[in-house]
């Protein structure tokens, strides 16, 4: 079942642990101190909190990102770049067979407000949601202030490269970039850039490792480099990707450091498809018609790299292009 | 050794170390397959690639419709090279100088990928930037830019399948 767009939103009073509860269209979402809990006309599921911060926090801060956001084998989002499909069970293969699977195509900004005043009223001061859980106290209990500089951090986008002029910088302690206890011996040299008189700030380079080895946050990629629609978004990677990402394209890890094991399954079913194991120096593609979730046990440097073309998701559902990188 | 206790209230290793490889020393995951084709990850390793590559090949390790992720052996130096758009570079292993110039013969904005000067650029020199391992520098578009590596050296490059680039899916990809 679908619903058209227009959707209304609500939120009630606090309940007995001090959280509120919100609708969006049919859904519902409420929270206590262990678990969050959604609720559509066909059903209900219920997920660990901290699980499903961690998750909301990553489909609000990529704005819902290329394709799928399943925060687990039931409850998510797709992207339609514009629209946003909000589901249950979509992709779960016995929802679909039971008739059980529920979903609203919802304006983007609409979603996008009411998961932000979610996940504001839900997380406590104790709790961030970008962190890995060595770096975070706990998203339990009853309602204990919040913590808002962490879930509104600015996603780092840069227009052509970090560290040219007038793009974005280079993280340094002075910044509040300082290195992670997991990269304390990354090499912290810079390149030599020297550009002659009349070609200042033609030249750049920046140390890629040491820019990753200072990231804050975990499974949160950020724009590094731009060629044309080609996106370089290496990103930092410790215990478990929140979400399991559907691709509506090909999409590509680069293993920087250390090892990261992928799960990947049938996008639409939920199937397994396959188990990948990434050292330094993989190239893998994720094909456009799976979801994948990642393990990465010690903090580990990861290039995924994008192709940002606003076209591709059409191409590729309407077999105008392939699921997969190259024939061969 | 167990370290200080952290946020969690969990005990953290007293330290870690950092795994990178090098052309010298690699390690290869791999794809285990339940039910796919190995064929649809083109799954590589780029310091194999370099390994068995020759310097200065251009070796496509990912490709994303027109876009592509190269890999190069980067050893002696290369030849003068350019493109009508932004291109990047990584070092992955070694270290390689670059050499930029502007010069009189710009590609078209039609043609995308790097492209060979047929001379050396009759430019001005707009100066150099020295990589070593991690380290990422902009080729400007229409620039032209030479690198030179003392050592075997791996670069990856951020840019558009051109003329130059070799795609050899069979012969670096995990098949079975």
């Amino acid at each position: 079942m679908s619903i058209e767009a227009g959707t209304p939103t609500s939120s009630t009073e606090p309940n007995a642990e001090g959280y509120r509860g919100f609708t969006l269209g049919q859904f519902s979402f409420r929270r206590d101190e262990y678990f969050a809990y959604i609720s559509w006309p066909t059903g209900s599921h219920i997920m660990s909190v901290d699980a499903f911060l961690r998750a909301m926090q990553r489909d609000i801060a990529w704005d819902f990102f290329y394709g799928i956001v399943n925060f687990d084998g039931v409850f998510g989002t797709m992207n339609h770049y514009g629209t946003v499909d909000l589901f249950a069970g979509r992709y779960n293969d016995s929802y679909r067979k039971a008739e059980l699977d529920y979903s609203e195509n919802i304006d983007t900004p609409i979603i996008r407000e009411q998961f932000k005043a979610i996940l504001e009223d839900w997380t406590n001061q104790t709790f961030d949601p970008f962190a890995s859980p060595h770096e975070t106290g706990p998203a339990f209990g009853v309602k204990n202030g919040s913590n808002v500089d962490a879930i509104t951090r600015r996603r780092v986008a840069a227009t052509r490269m970090v560290n040219l002029p007038g793009d974005e910088e280079l993280r340094n302690d002075e910044n509040g970039h300082p290195l992670n206890r997991m990269f304390l011996d990354v090499p912290q040299d810079e390149p030599l850039v020297e550009a002659e008189p009349g070609f200042e700030g033609q030249l750049a380079g920046f140390n890629l490792f040491n820019y990753l080895a200072r990231s804050q946050v975990t499974w949160n990629p950020s724009v590094v480099s731009v060629c044309k629609d080609s996106l370089f978004c290496p990103t930092t990677e410790e215990y478990i990707l929140p979400i399991i990402h559907g691709n509506d394209r090909v999409e590509w890890f680069i293993q920087l450091s250390d090892e990261i094991s992928w799960e990947v399954e049938d996008r639409d079913t939920g199937t397994m498809r396959s188990r990948v194991v990434m050292k330094a120096g993989d190239v893998c593609a994720m094909p456009a018609d799976i979801r994948h979730q990642g393990y990465s046990p010690k903090r580990s440097m990861l290039l995924v790299w994008e192709n940002g073309d606003p076209n591709l998701a059409d191409l590729i559902a309407s077999g105008q292009a392939p699921t997969y990188p190259a024939d061969f | 050794m167990a370290g200080a206790t952290n946020a969690s209230g969990a005990v953290e290793a007293a330290s870690y170390k950092t795994v990178f490889a090098s052309l010298e020393d690699f390690s290869k995951g791999g794809v285990e397959l339940i039910n796919d084709d190995p064929r649809h990850y083109a799954f590589s390793n780029m310091y194999e690639v370099a390994s068995i590559s020759k310097p200065w090949e251009q070796v496509a390790v990912g490709k994303n419709m027109q876009y592509v992720l190269e890999v190069v052996r980067a050893e002696g130096q290369s030849g003068w090279r350019t493109a009508s758009h932004d291109q990047f570079a990584v070092s992955l292993d070694g270290e390689v100088e670059i050499e930029f110039f502007t010069h009189g013969a710009p590609v078209d904005e039609s043609v995308e990928g790097s492209v060979a000067l047929a001379a050396d650029p009759d430019g001005q020199r707009m100066g150099r930037v020295v990589l070593n391992f991690g380290h990422q520098a902009l080729l400007p578009a229409n620039s032209a830019y030479r690198m030179t590596a003392s050592r075997p050296s791996v670069v990856m490059i951020q840019t558009i399948a051109g003329a130059d680039t070799k795609f050899r899916w069979a012969e670096i990809c995990q098949t079975v």
